[in-house]
């Protein structure tokens, strides 16, 4: 079964919880995390990948203990409005999510090839690629 | 006998209705099937346009009085300080200034994310800025403290002024070092795995008409979605030719214009605060000129393609900052827009800075404007220096 790519979100009082030592121990999944903000005095976000048999169980258990969890399917997007299809994050993404489509010269976002490095967050000057949970 | 019009003969016909008006993306096409006397023959007016970071670019806000009067020593808006140095009201906000809370470049490489360019764009959207002002306090100006919300229409006069926009040709940055480099020219990777460049190449207004035989004080043009004009040549303006080792021309380089309009008219989408990162705030500017085909010489020169015009790549590591003047060659726009690029034998992936999709909307924009008599040509007062005006630059 592919991983499942969730995000969860839980509050400053849960950080210091072993959460996921009691997906691996107790609910046997594998856990990859992309991603993690943990800190004792704010709402904590992490992203990760989980597999294994027990997967739905694992996320019942996180949700019973009070975490947010929220299955993700696209993290980085283009915002239209704001992007003005110059083209300088496209040499900087290193996969090819962002590329120039010609002759028209149009920045395109393939979401599917996103690595979600955020890279381009930065580099496009007019901050026109957003993260979004 | 070979055409030839003049100005008033052209604003004639767009008067009537009459204009044969295109863009210089089209104009390039019809040359290369038809030639250059058919061309100037059928067209009337070649439309341009350009949409990229332009640093040297602010607007005149003359802000109005508050009651009892305060003589403005100091302004901010939204924490952007602005220049008051001119009357006891008016103030300029630039482009690139920063707010004085910004941590710069202290945590390099820099984010730059709020400028006086996101100012201006936040004015022209009709959003209301923070107005934070003192002042020292005189016999006839009390006050010396006021803080407000404005908004464009509560002001009485933004004049958008740049003294330096539409550079006629730029360079395409490298960066040959072993690490990563963060520049005006976006984010250059190293060992030159990328290369930017930032004209519109055969869309560009200044590359289309190089021996300025149209443009000058008085040209109307598209700036910033509203109507402006060329005020002046621009800063920095070096209209020569780059040469080639037998001391041909290779492409037109580096003229600019100074650009004056009614800020009240403009639109946030064609002038957008630019966040340069590790180097700076900016502002994008929308700018297109009608190039009015005066004669066969005027069309050879606007039919110029992007195989026909080149830039000269610049290590943006070592040369520039150094101000070393070597290049490592040139390279045609067509080139450039293909996405790579070949350097000593080495394939780099290239990437433009400003936009083709929105130069292209400008020239396309401009065209119906003039297409519908609702934008007539400004005849120059006095056309700007040329290549042959011996202009070189001095260096301190």
């Amino acid at each position: 079964m592919a991983p499942k790519k969730v995000v969860l979100r839980f509050s400053a009082d849960k950080a210091d919880q072993p959460m996921i030592y009691k997906l691996v121990k107790d609910y046997d999944l594998v856990i990859n995390i992309l991603k993690a903000n943990v800190n004792p005095q704010k709402e904590g976000t992490m992203v990760m990948d989980i597999s294994g048999e027990k997967t739905e169980a694992g996320i019942e258990y996180l949700k019973s203990v009070g975490v947010g969890v929220q299955s993700l399917t696209e993290e980085i997007i283009q915002n239209e409005d704001k992007c003005v299809s110059c083209g300088s994050c496209t040499a900087i993404c290193p996969t090819g999510a962002l590329y120039i489509e010609r002759p028209d010269m149009t920045v395109r976002f393939d979401s599917d090839r996103c690595v979600v490095c955020h890279l381009c967050l930065k580099a496009c000057p007019m901050r026109a690629m957003e993260v979004r949970f | 006998m070979a055409t030839e019009r003049t100005f008033r003969e052209i604003n004639e016909r767009i008067k009537q209705g009459k204009a044969v008006v295109i863009t210089a993306e089209e104009l390039v096409t019809m040359v290369r099937k038809k030639g250059v006397s058919y061309a100037t023959s059928e067209v009337d007016v070649v439309t341009t346009g350009t949409f990229g970071p332009m640093c040297s670019s602010g607007a005149f806000l003359s802000l109005g009085h508050s009651k009892p009067r305060i003589k403005m020593h100091k302004v901010w808006l939204n924490g952007v300080p602005a220049y008051t140095g001119i009357a006891a009201v008016d103030a300029f906000i630039g482009a690139t200034e920063v707010r004085e809370d910004d941590p710069l470049n202290s945590d390099h490489p820099g984010e730059f994310r709020y400028g006086g360019g996101h100012v201006i764009q936040d004015l022209v959207a009709g959003k209301k800025i923070n107005l934070r002002t003192t002042g020292y306090g005189t016999d006839c100006y009390p006050r010396r403290e006021f803080e407000t919300q404005i908004a464009l229409d509560d002001i009485n006069e933004a004049i958008l002024f740049n003294p330096r926009n539409a550079y006629q040709n730029y360079s395409c940055a490298v960066n040959p070092s072993s690490k990563t480099i963060y520049t005006y020219m976006g984010v250059l990777k190293s060992n030159m795995q990328n290369a930017h460049y930032s004209t519109s190449g055969q869309l560009s207004p200044l590359l289309k008409d190089p021996w300025f035989k149209t443009i000058g004080i008085g040209t109307r043009i598209f700036l910033g979605g509203g109507v402006g004009y060329v005020a002046w040549n621009g800063t920095q303006h070096f209209p020569s030719f780059m040469k080639d080792e037998g001391g041909q021309d290779i492409s037109p380089s580096g003229a600019t214009l100074s650009v004056i309009g009614d800020l009240k008219k403009m639109s946030p989408r064609w002038l957008a605060g630019a966040s340069m990162l590790g180097y700076g705030a900016s502002l994008s500017v929308g700018l297109g000129i009608p190039i009015p085909i005066l004669n066969e010489d005027v069309c050879r020169f606007a039919a110029a393609g992007d195989d026909e015009l080149f830039a000269p790549i610049v290590d943006y590591s070592q040369a520039f900052p150094e101000r070393e003047p070597d290049n490592l060659g040139h390279v045609s726009y067509a080139e450039l827009k293909s996405g790579t690029i070949k350097i000593n034998g080495r394939e780099v992936t290239t990437a433009p800075m400003s936009s083709y999709p929105r130069a292209k909307e400008i020239a396309g924009l401009l065209k119906t404007w003039i297409q519908k008599g609702e934008f007539l040509l400004g005849e120059p007062v006095e056309l700007l220096p040329n290549a042959n005006a011996g202009i070189s630059a001095h260096v301190l």
